[in-house]
């Protein structure tokens, strides 16, 4: 959508890149960064290394796939056994590692599991198969769930009654504030999902001025959009005048899109909700409203799931908030790699430990 | 959970839009952008448009990004 | 079984269990074929089997595949590839049609490739044995003379050539997945590379590596060849072509071009004295109209490749690990 040449992205690159250094200086500077698809991009961009050393970006809960405690992933494995019923899933959650297993050996092992682009994909599958019971496994953060939400919608007014969902869903802003509560955080400022704000604005994201004092820039996907948001973010900490700013103005509308969110709230309601190496927070995330529950798979289903286990070693929980890179972990690019994971950073590919394994710790030694 | 892309809406019929993106094509659902039209250009994850793209504020980033551009070629 | 898209499973599962079961000097060179020398006839062999689901897809099909592709390992060997087998396994019912249809492709890509299927076998299996048809196809052909292609051979200072642009043939077959429709214009690349090879090899025998990207696309293939010669490769991303409607049905499934399947694509290593050259008559042959430089070998980091990125940063690129899957983060 930016029409710019090579040439005229490389050359404002520039221009942030010695802002950025100038507005810095020596002071050491910790950026938090929300959003799996951000961790992602900045290491696709080569971000870091247009970035001088005392500017330091890490990575928080923003990978939704990552947050996904094992018992989620156990219970799906479980449900997969069943012959009746047909998996339906984002290509992200195939090797997610659950206690004992993961759904893309299940699949290899026979079992049904089907990968989608869009979730409204599943309709087509309950249709087509009315003897076989559709699962849906439902997770993501607000971009995504408002699409769950309209999906189980669509089933009800087309009346298809072999249609769940798993849902898994959690939030951002209650993650943000679990994060900012925790003695051990220490993060200088965020840079706030993009995509996530397009559907629930600008708003639910003022606490972080208003009570924590924490700058906070929405910023865009593009490595010219993350630059600036880094640009943003810097000065405000060089003024000390925390603000909510939004970057990626050409899609997040101060109000975000509201009939996304009612069609959410009408079938959703918050929940507190078990986040993988994190623990419990408080309503951070969502579960089907009372009458919408025969879309609940839980509700519906019975199902056998074995005991959950933890992999003892895994740092994830800290790497997750922000408070150690990866390669602290002992296990991470031994035990634990892109192709044998034990955690759930090393998993999604936009894992932290993934990103950082894949892409490298950020800096080309050459 | 943010990967989404822009892309142009050639038809729509009741919720259901085809979005052209640089030439590949795909039936969107408008569950969540009703009032979306031809010709707009929207964001779409997962199947569905979630959001108008602002063609002003392109414009807007467009010039600050460019008027940046000319910062670094000036000071070389 | 995720081994089979190429990349690091694929590479593990050779290393790990067929390597030692096979042992020999001709296998540990690793190249994509093997080369080895019969009464002083200095030869190049290879054999690759194909599987692809669609059976017939826009630009192609798995028979036009199964000479290309096995053509084109032949050739990468610095060698001329002059017959062919082909061993075809049906499921029991396949329409005949469809087997004609082909048979006729098969032919007529040796024949634009200037090869001869000499030999073959046909197994039919009972239905579900195998998924319509499985076509396994060897090549033979003799090096070039002064000509000594080998991944361990790229030197730094050397220039990366791409003749053309990536990901074709991978969204072709990927055809009407997810709902997704491309336009015309998206069309597999397979073809057979071994006419331009042998021109390049003629004009340059100094030529050192030469591979084509197959599965585990551009990015794996040079992993390979950095880990082999144990020196850096940098790229340059602005310098790599990617098409549009690739880059937008990569943008919305999530998928990576770097990694993507091409059957009508190669890679060259050349010194620097002689890229002109190879550009030049690179460009005056159909297959080599796109030929660009997109990077150089380095010293250092050794094994590693980097991709330097559009605002100036640099990318690290690791090989393929299982399959690419349409994600939403």
């Amino acid at each position: 959508m930016l029409n710019m040449t090579n040439e005229q992205v490389k050359k404002t690159a520039e221009f942030f890149k010695r802002e950025i250094a100038s507005l810095a200086g020596s002071r050491k500077v910790r950026l938090m960064e929300v959003c799996g698809t951000h961790t992602v991009a900045i290491f696709k961009a080569g971000i870091r290394q247009l970035l001088p050393v005392s500017v330091e970006l890490v990575s928080g809960p923003g990978c939704p796939v990552c947050v996904t405690p094992n018992e989620y992933l156990d219970t799906a494995i479980a449900y997969s056994k069943q012959p009746e019923v047909i998996i339906v899933t984002f290509g992200d959650m195939l090797k997610v590692p659950g206690s004992s297993s993961n759904l893309g050996l299940q699949k290899a092992a026979g079992a049904d599991i089907r990968i989608v682009y869009s979730p409204q994909e599943s309709l087509a599958i309950a249709t087509e198969n009315p003897d076989k019971k559709v699962i849906f496994l439902a997770v993501g953060f607000e971009t995504t769930a408002p699409i769950a939400a309209a999906v189980i919608l669509m089933a009800e007014q087309a009346g298809i009654k072999n249609f769940y969902a798993l849902s898994a869903h959690k939030l951002v802003p209650p993650a943000l504030r679990a994060l900012l509560m925790a003695k051990d955080t220490h993060v200088d400022g965020f840079l706030l999902p993009g995509h996530v704000s397009a559907m629930i604005g600008m708003q639910p994201y003022e606490f972080l001025i208003e009570e924590f004092h924490t700058p906070a820039v929405v910023v865009g996907f593009e490595p010219l959009d993350i630059l600036q948001g880094i640009y943003l973010l810097l000065k405000q900490i060089q003024a000390d005048t925390p603000k909510l700013e939004n970057q990626y103005g050409r899609i997040v509308p101060q109000r975000g899109n509201e009939v996304a969110c009612a069609t959410l709230d009408k079938v959703y309601e918050r929940a507190d909700a078990t986040w993988r190496g994190i623990g419990s927070i408080p309503l951070s995330g969502l579960a089907i409203r009372e009458n919408y529950l025969s879309f609940d798979a839980k509700t519906n289903i019975p199902v056998r799931v074995e005991n959950t286990k933890e992999h003892v070693g895994c740092r994830c929980g800290e790497v997750l908030r922000g408070n150690i890179l990866p390669t602290a972990c002992i296990l991470f690019g031994n035990s634990c790699r892109p192709e044998h994971p034990v955690g759930s950073c090393m998993v999604s590919v936009e894992g932290t430990c993934a990103a950082w394994y894949k892409y490298g710790a950020g800096r080309w030694q050459g | 959970m943010c990967l989404a892309v822009p892309g142009k809406i050639v038809e729509v019929q009741d919720l259901l839009a085809t979005v052209d993106v640089s030439g590949v094509t795909r039936k969107i659902s408008l569950m969540l952008l009703p009032e979306a039209k031809v010709g707009q250009f929207v964001l779409i994850h997962a199947g569905f448009a979630i959001q108008e793209i602002d063609e002003e504020e392109v414009r807007k980033t467009l010039e600050l990004f460019k008027e940046l551009e000319e910062y670094a070629e000036h000071d070389q | 079984m995720a081994h089979g898209s190429g990349g690091k499973l694929s590479h593990d599962l050779v290393k790990n269990i067929m390597w030692p079961a096979f042992a020999n000097e001709i296998l540990g060179e690793m190249h994509d074929g093997a080369q080895f020398a019969i009464h002083g006839a200095r030869l190049a062999f290879s054999t690759d089997s194909y599987v692809v689901k669609p059976l017939f897809f826009p630009g192609g099909d798995i028979g036009k595949l199964a000479v290309c592709g096995t053509v084109n390992d032949v050739a990468m060997n610095g060698a001329v590839p002059l017959y062919l087998s082909a061993g075809f396994i049906l499921e029991e019912g396949f329409p005949i049609e469809s087997l004609q249809r082909i048979v006729a492709s098969m032919h007529k890509a040796a024949a634009e490739a200037g090869v001869h299927i000499v030999t073959g076998d046909t197994k039919v299996v009972e239905k579900g044995g195998v998924d319509g048809v499985y076509i396994n196809t060897a090549g033979i052909g003799y090096r070039l003379d002064g000509v000594h292609i080998s991944g361990q051979n790229a030197r730094p200072g050397q220039d990366i050539i791409l003749n053309g642009y990536l990901g074709e043939h991978a969204l072709a077959v990927m055809g009407e997945r997810h709902g997704l429709t491309f336009p015309q214009s998206v069309v597999s690349d397979c073809a057979p590379l071994n006419g331009l090879v042998a021109q390049i090899l003629a004009a340059v025998p100094q030529i050192s590596v030469l591979r084509d990207p197959t599965r585990g696309g551009l990015a794996t293939t040079l992993a390979e060849i950095a880990m082999q010669s144990e020196v850096g490769i940098l790229l340059d991303e602005t310098q790599i072509p990617i098409s549009p409607a690739v880059q937008a049905a990569c943008d919305i499934l999530g998928f990576d071009p770097l990694y993507l399947a091409n059957e009508g694509k190669m890679i060259v290593f050349v010194d620097k004295e002689y890229t002109g050259q190879v550009l030049k008559i690179m460009h005056s042959h159909s297959y080599g109209e796109q030929a660009r430089i997109i990077g150089q070998v380095t010293e250092k980091p050794t094994g590693q490749v980097g991709l330097r990125t559009i605002i100036g940063g640099v990318r690290l690129l690791d090989m393929l690990i299982g399959d690419q899957l349409p994600r939403i983060c």
